[in-house]
């Protein structure tokens, strides 16, 4: 336990000091959200109604984006192979990993999501149902986009395979982020239906993530 | 002859020797007789005559998944028992399953313009077919980014098993996504029934699809073979090339070694 502790501490110390690149994520997010306006037009009305799945999108680019450095970083100076080598389970190490790169990463873009809802012009009632919904969506982004994390590490490529192989898993995360957060703003469903499901993906991902992500290291490693 | 007796490749390759041409011929007489059932079938009293596209269509659209599942079995074959032909059947099943998709879509969309006036639908079933479409992508990408066969086996058999579970779910929150954004205005095909003369020949060219299937990947396993063979021959070869420029050179006695 204290050694997934100190994993966990290590990690969000490392992503949040100069050169962890943790907080570009929010960054980008803030960029992505002020390009839609240029291609869309400053029309507020049309910007309200697509603004939950702006800020989805937005969030599901930036968070693929960190993802890149979840295990590239430590493969580089050596101490993923200690952490592969070491008597904690693997999957709970990935797992630890992965909770806390969601702390460094996912969290601040959650944090980010009300003032991000003043640019789109969304009410108090609507930016709350959209960072509700990426307060239990993001762990399943960043759960499941550790799997292709892991694969892109075992193969020295990352980058734009990452994103080919991580995208499609991901829709199920998208489809019910939007839908619950339109069932908050518009009706006519009840939010309670799709917030549980992606709750449920979200719960999901916290098994097929670390398993497939550590089956993927010790088979990947040499 | 057990599954393990075939771990050897050039067993491997005298059974398919043996049983190729046969499962040709099996493949194509099935294919003729398909088609010409399907050429006799008698025109829907509704679509017309592009309701034999269906004959097509739906052979494709059963093996696009069918193809999945056999990748997921030998991507277990090769994680859990490490059978060496495992990642092979792996490997060449993920391009035609990828064709078999993309031909499922094409003639989908040829079906749909004369019926509902697009090409086009972002209907429930078009759209999980697709992102399966994508996800063979996906794979073909990961299994050439790496040039060690073995290698990339494991990473894509990984990747194989986390779609098979992410599938069902992928294809449950398509339909719920579709349901809320459109409601039904699609017109869906074959009715409530299938009339008994549509059926027979459905059945026929689905069984000739699956034969051909087993033809294309017996005949992709044994070319995967011997491409591995071309290459560690080649990089024998390489090796005592270089070995032989190299001072004190010792070609014969790596050759011996290998």
């Amino acid at each position: 336990m204290t050694a997934l502790g100190a994993l966990i501490r290590r990690d969000i110390r490392i992503a949040l000091r100069v050169g962890g690149g943790a907080l570009i994520g929010v960054l980008f997010f803030l960029t992505v959200v002020v390009l839609m306006p240029f291609a869309v037009g400053p029309d507020l009305v049309l910007l309200t109604r697509l603004g939950p799945a702006i800020l989805w999108l937005g969030a599901l680019l930036a968070s693929l984006l960190t993802l890149d450095r979840l295990f590239t970083a430590d493969h580089e100076d050596g101490s993923l192979d200690l952490i592969v080598m070491s008597r904690t389970p693997l999957e709970l190490a990935c797992a630890a990993k992965a909770l806390a790169h969601w702390i460094a990463a996912g969290l601040p873009l959650v944090v980010a999501t009300p003032v991000l809802g003043l640019l789109l012009n969304l009410d108090a009632v609507a930016t709350g149902a959209v960072a509700l919904t990426l307060l239990a969506g993001t762990p399943a982004l960043t759960f499941i986009g550790m799997i292709g994390a892991a694969l892109a590490v075992t193969m020295h490529r990352g980058g734009l395979l990452l994103a080919v192989l991580v995208l499609p898993l991901s829709i199920p995360v998208l489809i019910f982020g939007v839908a619950a957060s339109q069932a908050a703003i518009v009706g006519p469903l009840p939010f309670g239906a799709p917030f549980s499901i992606l709750c449920a993906l979200s719960l999901m991902s916290f098994v097929v993530g670390p398993f497939a992500a550590a089956a993927s290291l010790r088979h990947g490693l040499d | 002859m057990t599954l393990i007796d075939l771990a050897n490749p050039t067993r491997f390759l005298a059974l398919v020797a043996r049983l190729l041409p046969w499962l040709a011929v099996v493949t194509a007489v099935l294919l003729a007789a398909g088609l010409y059932l399907s050429a006799l079938a008698p025109d829907d009293y509704q679509q017309g005559a592009t309701v034999k596209i269906m004959f097509i269509h739906v052979p494709n659209a059963w093996l696009s998944m069918f193809v999945w599942g056999i990748m997921s079995v030998a991507s277990l074959g090769t994680l859990v028992w490490r059978h060496p032909l495992a990642d092979v059947a792996a490997k060449a099943a993920a391009p035609i399953g990828a064709s078999f998709t993309f031909l499922a879509l094409l003639t989908g969309s040829l079906w749909g313009r004369p019926m509902w006036g697009t090409y086009w639908e972002w209907d429930a079933r078009l759209t999980s077919v697709l992102i399966l479409f994508l996800m063979y992508l996906g794979l073909i990408a990961l299994w050439r980014a790496v040039e060690d066969p073995t290698r990339a086996a494991r990473a894509a058999a990984v990747l194989t098993l986390v779609g098979a579970i992410n599938l069902p779910i992928i294809k449950f929150s398509v339909d719920w996504w579709n349901t809320l954004h459109q409601p039904a205005s699609v017109m869906r095909m074959g009715g409530p029934t299938l009339d008994k003369a549509f059926l027979i020949p459905l059945l026929v060219m689905a069984i000739a699809f699956t034969f051909l299937f087993l033809t294309l990947h017996v005949a992709a396993m044994r070319n995967e073979i011997l491409r591995r063979r071309v290459r560690s021959l080649q990089m024998m070869q390489a090796r005592s090339v270089s070995s032989d420029v190299s001072p004190g050179g010792a070609s014969g006695q790596i050759a011996g070694a290998v």
